[in-house]
């Protein structure tokens, strides 16, 4: 499968910011791929240079085979965009935007399928100003499928979602994939990327810190696991005496890194032969969320200190 | 330029402008209340002020034919009031609004007969300068002919008086062009003004570019709108005019041109107006500075040729002039030929603010 979007040391300056500072990617065809980061790391910035709505300042860009900014009106037929906050015309019904968007692409879309894909049909004939900025959310999403779209743009798409709303989000871009199509997200919310996305990017400061598969970007970058039980000293005193592993007790809760899978048998044998009860333990495992966290942290740590960026 | 996306295009705005309400207000219920109300203040002040007679002098020959002679003259409307003195008339009068009076004192006959100087009086009521002003004239000359009666004189010199054109036109005649220029002037300016900012400001025209509608056919739809609400408008206006004011209009095809082309030029002045601007804010402020020195200085309420000769020139370089200039030269004199480079001076200034507007109008930014 060809590259859907290709990214090469793209740059944009506003003045004397640099909002994206020479970033690296490409999608493949058919697959979600999640763009991370925190408030103002330029998410939104690249998202609108693939979509052919700003200029770069340096680097180069495909999308389709084709340059976004030059060949917009091409592109624009291939592809669908939600941007971060949609707005449309006040007085207009959700039914009236499908067809009116139909028209404008030559195409006769059924405004009732599309509104059912988005769980909206009850909101069908009332005035965009009146729906709920979840609606209206869902909206964008409807009009962004009119014209069948290659390449699907979703710039925080489950932002304001109440989570069966967020839910129905999630079903649209899974069904997507199963179609064939390529998704585009970005998003503030790690499961929601962990659980859609084929890749992720995590963006800071213009910069892309991690690229890859969520489990693996959890593999390399997330802690071990580890056993966490419900109990006191006397679990952490004899687990320290009894196997090497790193030990840790707070709150009534104790914690046993596990080097390897295996290890969890040494932990059950060493409580087992010093007879010491136990009630409940589970097994705690890092989540992009965690990462993420601690990534951004540590160049946000880096950056105070003046280290240079790894 | 694809018929199907304006005519999407098209039906969207209409619906938008329909449903807001004020928008439809400003330019179908306005201009109606604007030509009711200028019908009803100066259509009133055309009829003949009404004097009111007290005749003390009881059916003397003289008084008969004085009477004759004032009405004769069909600039006041004469009411008998019976069985008044001079000082009860005075009082009545006080008590009539508006109201001026001829008090023909007993003796009058006689004094006429005998060749005696004598006096009638007069009441006038300072507030209403120009009834009391037509009352005047039409005594003075009532009297002038009895005097000259009384010498036994034929009048040597005479004066008859024609309008020009042959028709006499009152105001309401000039008002209805006025009126038509004036919406179309304001219902696109303002409207587009404020959507051309604003939708900036929303995304929306972001959002539009992500689709294969242009910048070209949007304000294409934009014009076709604002083309058929002023044919409507025209239409209620010029049917008011007849219908309850008397205008006597020409009402030919040859006002088509002006109805098509004043919103053509105006919705394309608004979105230059608008794109201009930074934010709405300043957008709202460069209209006005455009708008309210046309809204007033072109013909709409007041002749041009009732002004001074500077701002008569000045006048000349609003393309609005030319407009209600030439909607006059057609419903009113008839004159093709003043109509028609009327219409070639808008047609010229429509095409190059259409295309300065297309220039100056992104859909997205750079
Ligand atoms: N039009 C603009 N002019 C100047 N600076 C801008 C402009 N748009 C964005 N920026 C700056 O560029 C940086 C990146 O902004 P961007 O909107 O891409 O962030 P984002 O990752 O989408 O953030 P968020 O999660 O808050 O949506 C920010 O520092 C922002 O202030
Ligand atoms: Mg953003």
């Amino acid at each position: 499968m060809g590259a859907a979007i290709e990214v090469h040391g793209l740059i944009k300056s506003y003045g004397t910011t640099r909002a994206v500072d020479g970033i690296e990617f490409s999608v493949p065809v058919g697959q979600v791929f999640a763009f991370l980061g925190p408030n103002g790391a330029g998410k939104t910035t690249t998202t609108e240079i693939l979509e052919g709505l700003r200029p770069r300042t340096g680097g180069e860009v495909r999308v389709l085979g084709l340059d976004p900014w030059t060949e917009g009106a091409r592109l624009h037929r291939r592809i669908g965009v939600i941007p971060q906050e949609f707005h449309f015309f006040e007085k207009i019904h959700p039914r009236e935007a499908i067809e009116y968007y139909g028209a404008l692409f030559g195409l006769r879309p059924d405004p009732r399928t599309l509104l059912e894909r988005v769980h909206l049909t009850d909101k069908a004939d009332a005035k965009f100003d009146t729906l709920s900025g979840g609606q209206k959310q869902k909206l964008g999403l409807a009009l962004a499928l009119v014209n069948n779209p290659e390449i699907c743009f979703l710039d925080e798409p489950t932002t304001g979602l109440d989570p069966q709303a967020r839910r129905a989000i999630w079903e649209v871009i899974q069904a997507l994939r199963a179609e064939g199509r390529t998704v585009f997200l970005t998003t503030h919310y790690l499961e929601e990327a962990e659980l859609l996305a084929d890749q992720v990017a995590i963006i800071h400061r213009g910069r892309i810190i991690v690229h890859g598969p969520p489990a693996a970007i959890v593999a390399a970058h997330g802690r071990p696991d580890r056993l966490r039980f419900d109990g006191g000293p006397e679990i952490a005193a004899v687990l320290r005496r009894e196997t090497p592993l790193s030990v840790s007790l707070r709150d009534h809760e104790v914690d046993v890194e596990l080097g390897v899978p295996a290890d969890a048998r040494r932990v059950f044998a060493a409580l087992e032969r010093a007879g010491v009860p136990w009630e409940r333990f589970r097994i705690e495992r890092d989540t992009l969320e965690e990462v993420f966290v601690r990534l951004v942290g540590r160049m946000d740590d880096g950056v105070l200190k003046g280290e240079a960026a790894p | 330029m694809n018929a199907r996306r304006i005519g999407a295009d098209l039906l969207l705005t209409a619906r938008g402008y329909v449903r807001s309400g004020i928008g439809l207000f400003f330019s179908l219920v306005f201009p109606v209340i604007l030509i009711a109300l200028f019908g009803l203040i100066f259509s009133t002040g055309s009829s003949p002020p009404t004097l009111y007679v007290a005749n003390a002098d009881h059916n003397s020959a003289a008084s008969e034919a004085l009477l004759a002679a004032l009405n004769g003259t069909g600039a006041v409307h004469v009411q008998f009031v019976e069985g008044q003195t001079a000082a009860g008339f005075s009082a009545y009068l006080g008590r009539q609004q508006d109201s001026i009076g001829l008090l023909i004192p007993s003796g009058f006959g006689d004094a006429y007969a005998n060749g005696t100087p004598f006096n009638l009086s007069l009441y006038v009521n300072p507030g209403d300068a120009a009834a009391a002003g037509a009352a005047e004239g039409a005594l003075e000359a009532a009297v002038n002919e009895l005097n000259l009666a009384h010498a036994r004189a034929v009048p040597t010199v005479g004066a008859a008086v024609y309008q020009i054109g042959g028709v006499s036109y009152s105001y309401i005649d000039y008002l209805v062009p006025g009126l038509i220029g004036f919406s179309i002037l304001t219902s696109p300016m303002f409207a587009m003004v404020d959507v051309t900012s604003s939708y900036r400001k929303e995304g929306l025209f972001r959002q539009l570019s992500l689709t294969p509608l242009s910048r070209a056919e949007w304000l294409t739809a934009k014009i076709l709108w604002y083309t058929l609400l002023t044919l409507v408008s025209a239409a209620l206006m010029i049917g008011m005019g007849y219908l309850f004011f008397g205008a006597r209009l020409q009402i030919t095809a040859s006002i088509l041109p002006f109805l098509v082309l004043g919103p053509f030029l105006f919705v394309s002045l608004g979105m230059l107006a608008g794109s201009v601007a930074k934010t709405p804010e300043s957008a709202a402020i460069i209209g006005n500075i455009i708008t309210f020195p046309m809204m007033f200085l072109s013909g709409t309420f007041f002749p041009v040729s009732s002004f001074s000769p500077p701002l008569q020139s000045f006048a000349h370089l609003l393309p609005l002039y030319y407009i209600i200039d030439g909607l006059e030269a057609v419903m009113l004199y008839g004159n093709t030929g003043r109509a028609v480079l009327d219409l070639a001076v808008v047609a010229v200034i429509a095409v190059v603010i259409f295309l300065a507007a297309i220039v100056a109008f992104r859909w997205r930014e750079t």
